[in-house]
C-alpha cells in the first residue's frame, strides 16, 4: 500500500458493500413492491454513479492494492485497482446507473420471482461484476466470476414458470460453466507450477511460448464463451429474450465486457507480451463472429433476439480490435497497438451504452404492448415518442453512422486496419487491410439491421389494433433512457476527451498511449497520428448539418411557403383501402439478406399452395451451429457413454472383478 | 480559417447547389440525343424544382415528424458531402471535419433517414423501397469504402484533400490498382445514384423502382428538396470520381486565379462524365432486382482486388 492513503479502492469496496446491503434490504421487504422499486433501485443507481466517479478518479493514478481476509483461512482475496479495471468499472458504473433507474420503473407486480428477491439478485450481480474487475488472484476471480454467472442465471429465469425460459437459463448456465472450467485451467497454466495463484506471481512467471499460447487459447475459449464468440454464442440469443429487459441490458451491455476484460488481462498483462499469431486467431474469430452476428440479426423476427445477435456482432468487432492490438504489440509497434486498443475500448464503452439503451427501449415497448414479435408491432412512434426518440439515437449509434459514438470507434478501428505499413511480416501486411473490408461490410449490414429494427417497431402503421392503446414509458423509465442517450451523444461528440480518459490503459498494456504518442487533435478535431493523415470532427459535422437544415427551412419558408395538407396515403394510385398487412413484415424486410446469405442459414419454410383455404407462410431460421457443432458433440458424448455403459453389467461379481483388476494394476505400477 | 477559406467554402456550396441540377439536365439532354429524341431544355430541373416548391405539400394521415424532417436532413447531408469533397479547391475549412470514411458515413446517414421516412407512412411501396434501398446500400457502401481505401493506401491518408494532392502530383501512369478501383467506383456510383442498370430514374413502374418508391409519397417542397438532394448526390459522386481518378486542375490554394480556373475545368470534366453516364444508360438495359446483389458484389470484389493489387505490387 506504499503507506499512502488508499482512497479509491476502499471507496469502491464500500459501494460493493452498500450494494449487498441494498440487496439484503430487498429480502427484508420481500413483497413490498413500493419500497423495492421506489427506494432500493434508485439507491442502487446512485451507488453506480458513485462507483463511476471513484473509478474515473482512479484511472490515471497508480495501481492500488488491498487484501480482504474473507474466504478460506490461508486464501485471502487479493484486490487491485489499475487503469484497466478502472476503465471497466467506469463503464459498469455509467451503464448500470441508467439501467437501475430504468429498472425501478420497470419491474411490475406480477408472477415470477418476488420483487425483493429480484433486487437481491440484481445487486449481487452488480457487486460480483465489480469484484471480477478488482480481483488480483485466481481464487477471488473465480469466486466472483461464478457469483456473477449464478446471480445472472437467477435473473434470466425470473419468469421461471415458462418452459422456454427454463431451457434458456439451463443453456446459459451450461455454457457459463464450460467457460469457467477453461478459465480455471488457464489460471492453472499461468501459475507455472508455483502453487501461488496471485496475479502478481503470474506476471512474474516467464512461460515458454507453448504454455503461454495454451493459456491464451484457454482464455479465449473461456472468456469467449461468456462474450459470445463463435461458436460459443448460442446461449446469447436464448438468454437475452428470456431475461427481463434491464437484465438483458446489464448482461449485454456490461457482463459481456467483463469477458473482454478477462481476455485483455490474460493476453496483455498476465502472460507477458502476446505472440503475433494469437492476434491473427483473434482477428479471424472476431470477423467470423461479427459477420455471423449481423447476418443472423437481419433474419430475426423477435426484437430482443435481434439485439442479442447484434451484440454478437459488436463483440466480434471488439475481438477484432483486440487481435489487431496483439499483432502490433507482438511486433513492438506500440503507437499502432495503442490506436487499436483505444478503438476497441472505445467500442466497448459505446456498445455498453447504446446496447443498454436499445434493450431498455425494447423493455418499454414490451410493457406497453406485451409483444416481442416485430410482426405484431408498428407505428409506435406516435404513441411512444420518448422511447422512439431515445431509441433512434441508439439505432444511429448501433448502425455506426456519424456523428454518433458508434461511428467514432469504427472509424478508429478502420484507421488501425488501414495503416499497417511497417509490419515486418509480409503476409500480415497484406492480410490486415483486408480485414478493413470485413469491418466495412459488417458496419453496412448493421445499418440494414437497425433500419429494420426501428422501422418495423416504431414506424408505419400499427399492425395490430390494440397497439394504439400503447402508452409512453413512465417518468423513471424515461430518466434511465435519457441518461444513456445523453452519454451516447457525449461519447459521440467529444471523442478527444474520451480518448484522453481511455489513454492510461494502452499506456499500461503496451507502454504507450494514443494521446501521449503525440498529436490526437484538439477538443474539436480528432486527428490520431497526424492531421494530414486523417481527421474527423463530429461536433463540426453535426453543427454544419444543423446549420444547413436551418438554411433549407428558412430558404423554403421565406422564398416559398409552408402550406401543408393532410390526405390519405397515395400508394401509387392504389384505389382500394390499403390494409396494414400490406406493409413489410420483419420477415419480409429481412428477405433480401436471407436470399443473399442463404448458405449461412438453416431455414424451414412453409409456402402455401394456390389451393390452400387458409394460406399460411412460415419461415423458421435456425442457427447452423446447432447442427454443425452442438448436436455432433452431443451425439459423440452419447455414443461414448454408451460404450462406457457397456462396462456396467449390474452384477456385483463383475464390479468386484473390476476392483480387483484395478488393485493389481496399481500394485504393479507402484512396484515398477 | 480565414476569409479566403470561407469564400472558397461558399463557392463550393454554390457550385453544388447549382451544378447538381444542371448536371442532371445535361445527362437527360445527352440521353435524349443518343436515343434520337428531341431533348428537354438544359434548365428543366431548375424549373421542376421551382414548380415543386410552389406546390402545396400533401402529407399522408398519420405521418410523423420523421417523415417531414427527413427531406431536410437528406438535403443537408448531400450538400455537406459536396462541400467536403474537393470540388474546386482542396483547401476547404470544412474538409478536416470529415475524411473519406466519414463521407461514406454521411451518405449512409442520409440513406438511413430516407429509408425510415419511407417506412413511416406504412404503405407497401414505401417499405419495399426502403428494403431495396438498404439492400443496395449495404453492398454499395463497403464497395465504395474499398475504392477509398485503395486510394488511401496509395497516399497513406484518408483525408480527401491529402489523397487528391498526392494523386494529382504523382507522375502520370495508369496504376493497375486505380484501374480496378475506377471500375468498382463506376459500378457503385451507378447503383448509388439509382441509374441504369440498377434502377431507372425515369420509371414509375411499381415493381422495379427503388429510388422512386422511396419518394413516392412525397410532394411539394419535400419532393423538391429530395430531388435537389438526388441531383447533388449525383454531383457529389461525380466530383468524388473526378477527385480520385482525374484530380488535375483542382485548386490547392484559395487564391482567386486557381479557383476561377478550377470552375471551367470542373464543368468540362462533369460534361464529359455526364455524357459517359448517358452513354452507359443508353447501351445497357436495366437488370432484375435479384441481379443487383451480384452486380454490387462484383464491385465490392473489384474494390478488394484493387486493394490487394496495391498491397502486392505496391502500385
Amino acid at each position: 500500500m506504499n503507506g499512502s492513503p488508499v482512497i479509491a479502492i476502499d471507496g469502491i469496496l464500500v459501494v460493493v458493500t452498500a450494494w449487498l446491503c441494498v440487496g439484503l434490504a430487498g429480502i427484508a421487504a420481500l413483497r413490498n413492491f413500493r419500497i423495492v422499486a421506489r427506494i432500493l433501485f434508485p439507491l442502487s443507481a446512485a451507488l453506480s454513479v458513485t462507483l463511476a466517479a471513484l473509478a474515473l478518479g482512479a484511472l490515471a493514478s497508480p495501481p492500488e492494492v488491498a487484501v480482504l481476509a474473507i474466504g478460506l483461512p490461508d486464501l485471502p482475496f487479493h484486490l487491485r485497482l489499475d487503469a484497466l479495471s478502472s476503465f471497466f468499472l467506469v463503464l459498469l458504473g455509467v451503464a448500470s446507473a441508467g439501467i437501475s433507474i430504468f429498472a425501478s420503473g420497470y419491474f411490475r407486480v406480477g408472477e415470477g420471482t418476488p420483487p425483493g428477491l429480484i433486487c437481491l439478485q440484481y445487486q449481487l450481480f452488480l457487486a460480483a461484476m465489480v469484484m471480477v474487475l478488482l480481483a488480483d488472484d485466481a481464487y477471488a476471480f473465480m469466486v466472483s466470476w461464478e457469483m456473477m454467472a449464478l446471480s445472472s442465471f437467477f435473473l434470466v429465469t425470473t419468469n421461471h414458470r415458462i418452459p422456454e425460459i427454463q431451457r434458456a437459463g439451463y443453456l446459459y448456465l451450461l455454457v457459463a460453466h464450460i467457460g469457467a472450467i477453461a478459465i480455471l485451467l488457464c489460471f492453472g497454466v499461468l501459475q507455472a507450477n508455483t502453487g501461488d495463484y496471485t496475479f502478481a506471481n503470474m506476471r512474474a512467471q516467464h512461460l515458454s511460448p507453448f504454455w503461454a499460447s495454451c493459456a491464451f487459447m484457454l482464455a479465449l475459449f473461456g472468456f469467449g464463451a461468456k462474450a459470445g464468440v463463435l461458436p460459443l454464442h448460442i446461449w446469447l440469443p436464448e438468454a437475452h429474450p428470456a431475461a427481463p429487459s434491464p437484465v438483458s441490458a446489464l448482461m449485454s451491455g456490461v457482463m459481456l465486457k467483463t469477458a473482454i476484460y478477462g481476455m485483455l488481462r490474460v493476453a496483455f498483462d498476465l502472460s507477458g507480451t502476446p505472440l503475433w499469431w494469437w492476434g491473427v486467431v483473434a482477428l479471424v474469430l472476431g470477423l467470423a463472429t461479427a459477420l455471423f452476428g449481423v447476418v443472423f440479426a437481419a433474419a430475426q423476427v423477435d426484437m430482443k433476439r435481434l439485439l442479442a445477435y447484434s451484440s454478437i456482432e459488436n463483440i466480434g468487432l471488439i475481438v477484432m480490435g483486440m487481435g489487431l492490438a496483439m499483432v502490433f504489440a507482438a511486433y513492438r509497434m506500440p503507437s499502432l497497438a495503442a490506436l487499436a486498443l483505444t478503438a476497441m475500448l472505445y467500442h466497448c464503452l459505446n456498445h455498453a451504452m447504446f446496447k443498454s439503451l436499445l434493450f431498455l427501449g425494447t423493455g418499454s415497448v414490451l410493457h406497453a404492448t406485451h409483444e416481442r414479435s416485430l410482426g405484431k408491432l408498428g407505428g409506435l412512434m406516435r404513441y411512444m415518442p420518448w422511447v422512439a426518440g431515445t431509441t433512434l439515437v441508439g439505432v444511429i449509434a448501433s448502425a455506426g453512422l456519424p456523428p454518433s459514438n458508434g461511428f467514432v470507434s469504427e472509424w478508429l478501428l478502420l484507421q488501425g486496419f488501414l495503416f499497417t505499413g511497417g509490419l515486418p511480416n509480409p503476409y500480415l501486411k497484406m492480410l490486415v487491410p483486408l480485414f478493413a473490408a470485413g469491418v466495412a461490410l459488417v458496419a453496412a449490414l448493421a445499418g440494414y439491421v437497425m433500419v429494420k429494427f426501428f422501422g418495423v417497431i416504431f414506424l408505419g402503421r400499427p399492425r395490430e389494433e390494440r397497439l394504439s392503446e400503447a402508452r409512453d414509458a413512465g417518468a423513471l423509465e424515461r430518466l434511465g433512457l435519457i441518461w444513456l442517450t445523453v452519454v451516447c451523444v457525449l461519447l459521440g461528440l467529444f471523442p478527444v476527451a474520451v480518448i484522453g480518459i481511455i489513454d492510461p490503459i494502452p499506456y499500461q498494456l503496451v507502454g504507450r498511449g494514443l494521446a501521449q504518442s503525440g498529436h490526437i487533435g484538439d477538443w474539436l478535431l480528432l486527428a490520431p497520428v497526424s492531421a494530414q493523415r486523417a481527421s474527423y470532427s463530429p461536433l463540426l459535422l453535426l453543427l454544419a448539418t444543423l446549420a444547413l437544415v436551418l438554411f433549407a427551412i428558412i430558404f423554403v419558408r421565406r422564398l416559398y411557403h409552408g402550406r401543408l395538407r393532410r390526405a390519405p396515403a397515395w400508394a401509387c394510385g392504389f384505389t382500394a383501402e390499403p390494409t396494414v398487412r400490406m406493409q413489410d413484415t420483419a420477415e419480409g424486410f429481412g428477405q433480401p439478406i436471407r436470399q443473399i446469405f442463404e448458405p449461412f442459414y438453416r431455414m424451414h419454410r412453409e409456402l402455401p399452395t394456390p389451393f390452400d383455404r387458409n394460406p399460411r407462410y412460415r419461415v423458421v431460421v435456425e442457427d447452423p451451429q446447432w447442427a454443425w457443432v452442438y448436436l455432433r458433440i452431443a451425439a459423440a458424448i452419447e455414443s461414448a457413454s454408451r460404450l462406457v455403459g457397456g462396462l456396467q453389467r449390474g452384477r456385483i461379481s463383475i464390479y468386484l472383478l473390476y476392483s480387483f483388476v484395478t488393485l493389481v494394476a496399481l500394485l504393479f505400477l507402484t512396484q515398477a | 480559417m480565414n476569409f479566403e477559406g470561407i469564400l472558397a467554402q461558399l463557392a463550393a456550396m454554390a457550385a453544388a447547389l447549382m451544378l447538381g441540377p444542371l448536371l442532371v439536365g445535361w445527362v437527360n439532354q445527352c440521353r435524349a440525343w443518343l436515343q434520337n429524341r428531341s431533348a428537354p431544355p438544359l434548365l428543366l430541373p431548375f424549373r421542376t424544382l421551382h414548380k415543386l416548391f410552389w406546390k402545396e405539400s400533401v402529407v399522408a394521415h398519420g405521418a410523423t415528424a420523421m417523415y417531414r424532417l427527413a427531406p431536410y436532413v437528406v438535403f443537408s447531408c448531400m450538400l455537406l458531402a459536396s462541400m467536403i469533397i474537393p470540388t474546386l479547391s482542396t483547401n476547404l475549412p470544412l474538409a478536416p471535419a470529415a475524411d473519406a470514411i466519414a463521407l461514406v458515413g454521411l451518405f449512409a446517414l442520409a440513406r438511413l433517414f430516407i429509408s425510415l421516412a419511407a417506412m413511416d407512412v406504412g404503405t407497401a411501396f414505401g417499405t419495399m423501397g426502403a428494403r431495396r434501398e438498404m439492400l443496395v446500400g449495404f453492398l454499395a457502401e463497403p464497395a465504395f469504402l474499398m475504392v477509398l481505401f485503395t486510394t488511401s493506401l496509395i497516399s497513406s491518408s484518408t483525408s480527401l484533400a491529402t489523397i487528391v494532392t498526392t494523386l494529382a502530383h504523382r507522375e502520370f501512369s495508369i496504376l493497375p490498382s486505380l484501374a480496378f478501383a475506377g471500375l468498382a467506383f463506376t459500378m457503385v456510383s451507378l447503383a448509388e445514384n439509382a441509374r441504369i442498370p440498377v434502377d431507372n430514374p425515369a420509371t414509375h413502374l411499381e415493381l422495379t423502382m427503388i429510388h422512386e418508391a422511396l419518394v413516392l409519397e412525397y410532394s411539394g417542397r419535400h419532393l423538391a428538396l429530395l430531388e435537389w438532394a438526388a441531383a447533388m448526390k449525383l454531383f457529389a459522386y461525380s466530383c468524388a470520381g473526378i477527385a480520385l481518378f482525374f484530380p488535375w486542375g483542382i485548386a490547392e490554394a484559395n487564391d482567386r486565379a486557381p479557383l476561377l480556373w478550377a470552375l471551367p475545368v470542373l464543368v468540362g470534366k462533369l460534361a464529359v462524365g455526364g455524357f459517359c453516364l448517358a452513354l452507359i444508360e443508353t447501351i445497357l438495359a436495366k437488370m432484375r432486382i435479384f441481379r443487383v446483389p451480384e452486380f454490387l458484389a462484383t464491385a465490392f470484389l473489384l474494390g478488394v482486388l484493387a486493394l490487394l493489387v496495391h498491397l502486392l505490387l505496391g502500385a
